[in-house]
Order: structure tokens, then sequence, then C-alpha cells
């Protein structure tokens, strides 16, 4: 038997960004802290070359690597958008690091290798491949949340979303060993064949889908496997929530399209009773536990575990329409996401973290626009119409009504309004309290230029949701 | 005569402990980074028992990828304990509570 040469064609996108991280790590090093600046545009040019190679890909799903890695139109549709929110997130962070004191090299090092590992998630089709890819993904991830070496908060946040982190691959590999052990194989495709054929046996598939759930569950950061959720949020520094907060999410929707419908999909949807359970959960604590909070970051982190149900609950149904529409969430979120926490960011000063929920006092007199523009974020996250949140709460609850599950879309309904309570009041304080501080915003060009666009964006697309729609619809077909 | 079983028993006891240690453990945050090392092994000696009994070398060839990431695992573990050890001088579990989660 010899040995075949892979076609490396289908992964040119992973082999450029690898590339870039290379040139990259070694140009940082020559570049004095004055003229950080540049490390970030040669990030960006290594994003913008990799999106090139990206859409250079053939069209149809290709199996390369010994069938380990997939190129197919899904794989293209995250890996834009993870190259888009990446590069939002870089620039958005660049003052606010700056101002810091904590503008280095490495903020973009460590980003870049966790976007590649979000790629090779994102194009896994066997199990070691997902394991390396989410591996690569969480390390860099760590590393990024304890970034702020002086801060014993990030520390400790570190610390916690190590541990858990590491648990939560170790219980998702218990799983996928068993897997393993039933099936014989690694690739997702062959280990779907055997679930699908006579003999597969049922406790012993049931445990290891559940093992690989909690996993995928952690990834995401439903309940109950979300504690590390707020606190990483509230640890880490803006600019590495911003990160942890928008792009991963989308790789931990295609661990679970490939782990839960490629791999394990037969087996009479072994994980959908598992899944509903979650997204129920999810949906009660995030929102109910959301209004308690008074830090912004630490409310952020709870609506994140609310949509993160409003998405699972679009995943369980086993439809297509629900896959796409779980798709289409995912995809709105992390924009909506990045809005928020650009906002955030835009109002924390040098010397001063907008933390606390009473710092949005009176935003309306201190920058009417921006005010605006964080309406239209917070206001698409309750999903009102026309803005784009509306439309992806709609379609996943069309899915359900779809299979007749209405008793759970009435349950989403209420907790979304429940929900609202806490968008409302932030609302509330931008445009009806007395700001304690009326100076202006004083924020880069860059940054406002991007927050601007992005709230626009949430507006834009809720408004013509057709393409992307039907973006979601030729991924997922 | 040792059977697949034997092999699971051993590697399921040594995931419970795992666990356990990660649970029970209110002491030290080192115990911790051991309990989850611990846990990565029972989850290689599944990989090998199954892999030997199926013949099939997918499983070993697994074990060593995550040998490898455990290794990477334990030193950003490492490294971040130092970090916290160096900003608040205790590396006790019981101490890391400023964020209330």
């Amino acid at each position: 038997m010899g040995f075949v040469i892979p076609e490396f064609g289908p992964a040119m996108a992973e082999i450029a960004l690898a590339t870039g991280i290379c040139v990259v790590l070694l140009a940082d090093l020559f570049i004095s802290d004055k003229h950080r600046g540049f490390t970030l545009l040669l990030a960006l040019i290594t994003l913008v070359l990799t999106g090139v190679a990206v859409t250079g890909g053939a069209g149809g799903s290709i199996l390369t690597f010994s069938g380990s890695y997939i190129a197919d139109p899904l794989s293209q549709v995250l890996k834009l958008f993870t190259l888009l929110i990446v590069a939002v997130v870089f620039v958005y962070s660049h003052s606010y690091l700056r101002d810091r004191g904590l503008l280095k090299g490495e903020y973009y090092l460590l980003g870049l290798f966790a976007t590649l590992g979000m790629f090779v998630m994102i194009s896994a089709h066997s199990l070691i491949t997902m394991y390396l890819g989410l591996e690569l993904m969480s390390l860099a991830l760590y590393a990024m949340v304890a970034f702020d070496r002086e801060s014993p908060v990030a520390a400790e946040a570190a610390m916690k979303y190590f541990i858990l982190g590491a648990i939560a691959s170790g219980v998702a590999l218990y799983g996928m060993s068993i897997i393993y052990g039933l099936t014989g194989s690694l690739q997702l495709n062959e280990i779907a064949a055997v679930l699908r054929g006579p003999d597969a046996g049922t406790p012993a598939v049931m445990l290891g889908t559940a093992f690989v759930l909690i996993g995928v569950a952690f990834k995401f950061g439903a309940v109950p496997f979300h504690n590390w959720v707020p606190d990483v949020y509230q640890g880490a520094a803006t600019s590495t929530t911003l990160f942890i907060g928008t792009a991963p999410k989308l790789a931990a929707f295609a661990m679970m399209f490939r782990l839960l419908e490629t791999g394990l999909g037969a087996e009479d949807f072994a994980w959908e009773p598992m899944l509903v359970v979650l997204a129920v959960l999810s949906l009660a604590v995030g929102n109910v536990v959301a209004i308690a909070q008074t830090n912004i970051k630490r409310m952020l982190a709870y609506s994140t575990i609310g949509h993160v149900g409003f998405i699972l609950l679009g995943f369980s149904t086993g439809t297509v329409e629900g896959y796409q529409a779980a798709l289409f969430y995912t995809i709105v979120y992390s924009i909506m996401a990045a809005g928020a926490f650009g906002i955030v960011i835009l109002m924390s000063q040098r010397g001063f973290e907008a933390e606390e929920l009473s710092d949005f006092k009176g935003l309306n007199q201190r920058s009417p626009w921006f005010a605006g523009m964080m309406l239209l974020v917070m206001v698409s996250m309750i999903g009102i119409p026309p803005f784009v949140g509306f439309f992806a709460k709609l379609n996943v609850l069309a899915a359900l009504v779809d299979i007749n599950r209405t008793l759970l879309a009435v349950l989403a309904v209420l907790f979304s309004v429940i929900g609202a309570f806490y968008y409302l009041r932030v609302i509330r304080l931008m445009y009806f309290d007395e700001a304690e501080d009326t100076s202006p915003l004083q924020a880069g060009f860059d940054v406002r230029v991007l927050v601007s666009m992005n709230g626009l964006a949430v507006l834009l697309l809720g408004l013509f949701a057709n393409p992307l729609l039907a973006i979601c619809a030729a991924a997922i077909g | 005569m040792l059977t697949l079983t034997h092999f699971l028993m051993l590697s399921g006891a040594l995931f419970a402990i795992a666990m356990a240690g990660i649970f029970i453990n209110r002491k030290n945050m080192i115990l911790l980074l051991m309990c989850i090392e611990l846990l990565l092994l029972a989850v290689n000696f599944n990989f090998i028992a199954f892999s030997h009994f199926l013949g099939n070398a997918d499983g070993q060839i697994f074990v060593f990828f995550i040998l490898t990431v455990a290794a990477a695992e334990a030193a950003i573990g490492l490294a971040i304990l130092v970090t916290l050890f160096r900003t608040r001088a205790s590396i006790d579990v019981e101490d890391m509570d400023s964020l209330k989660g």
C-alpha cells in the first residue's frame, strides 16, 4: 500500500492563515512598541488573504486528508464570517489595548492562532481534527484571557476558564473514545454509516453522545455548563471578552453541526431531547439571571446564554430549516455581540473601564449618535422588527412550529419577553437618566466608524434580510 | 485472561477518580491540574484498549495527538498558575472568589 499525497487545494485557507501567522510572528519581533499598529496591519492583511483563499475554493463538498477534512459551502460561509468578525474585533481592540499599555503583538498572534483553530474545527471531518481544532482555539483563548498579567481578576478568570475548559474537552474526548469503540472509526461519515446500521448498541451510543454533547454545550456556554461565561466575560480585558463572545460561537456551531448532525445524526436523534433540555434551561437562566446583573459585561454574558438557548432550540429540531435558522441566528448573534461589546470598548477610556450599567447613564447627552447605535443593537437583541434579531428569532420559532413543538415556541417567546426587560433598562439609562459625567466620548476615528457600521449593519441586515437568509439556506442545503 | 471489559472498567475508574478529585478538592490548584492530566490519561487508556481489541490503529494515533495536546495544556495551565500566584500570592481554590460565578 503506497502513501497517497493528499490534495492540499481545499485546505488553502488554513495554509494561507498558518503562513500569515508565521510572517506576523517573525515581523512582530522587529517592530518597536511605538509602531505596533504595523502588527495589526499585517494581521489584517493575513485575514484578507485568507478570505481570498476561502472564496477561491471550488464549490461542492470535497473530502481530503484521508477523509478527515472537509471543504463545503457551510465551511466557506462560517470561515468568511469568522474572518470578518475577527478583523472587526482586532480593529476595535487596538486603541483599547494601546491606552492600557497592553498593546503587544501577542494579542494579535493569539487571536490569529485561535482563528486557525476555529478554521480547523469548521472543516473537521474526523474526531481527531475536531479535537485538534478545538484545543488550538481553546489554548489560545485561555492565554488571551490571562493576557492582562497585572490584573488579579483576569488571572482568576483565566484559571477558571482553563480548568473548566480542560474538563469539558476531557469529557468530550471520553465520549469520542466510546463512539470510536462502538463504530471502529474516527471519520464522521463512517461513524454515521455504522450507527445507521442494524447493530448499533443504543445505550452505549447514548452515553457517548451525552459526553460529546457536554463538550459542545460547554463551548457554547449552555446551562448547566455556563458557569465560566459570566466570570470570564467580566474578568478578562474587554478586548478579550469581545473576541471570546463573538467568533468562537461560529466555531461552536460548526462543532455542533459536524459532530451531532454529520457524525451522530442517525440513532433517531438521541441528542434531540438532551438539546431541548439544555436550550430551555439556557433560555430560562440566561434571561432571568441577567436582570439581576449590574455589570454590563456580566449582563451581556447572561444575554449570550439566553441567545445560545435559541440557537440550540433551532438546532434541536433536527430539520434542515432548523439548522438554517440556528446558523442564521449564530451569525446574527456574533454581529450583534460585536456591536454591543464594541460600544463598551468605545466608552472605556484611558484609566476608566465602562463596566457598570450606571456608566451608560445619560449616554444620549454625551453622544446621541452612539447612544443610537447601542439602541439599535439592544433593540435587535430583544428581537423587535425590522431589526435582524427579529428574523433570527422568527426563523427558529417557525422551525419549531413546523414540527408541532408549539409549546417550546411559546416558552421561547415568553423568556425573550422577560429578557426584553434588561435590554430596555439599558435604553432607559441611556435616554432618560441624567449623565454623571457629561464629557463627550473620546475614541479613535477607526472605532467610531466601525461601531457606526456595526450598528447600522444590524438595521440594514434586518431590512434586507433575504441575502443572508439565502446564504444560510445555500450553506445547509 | 483480560478482556476489553477489564480495560474499560479501569479507564472508567480512572475517569471517576479524576472527576472526584476535581470536585472534592478544595485546597490546591496544582491538584486540579494533576486531575486534568489523569482525566486525559483515562481517555487514552480507553482509546488504546478499543484500538487493540478492534485491531484498528486509528485510536492509537489519536492517543499521540492527545498526549501532545495534554503537554501543551499543562504548559498553559502552569503559566496561568504562575500569573495567578504573582498577582495574589495564593493558589488556594478557596481564594478564587473575587468573581462570583
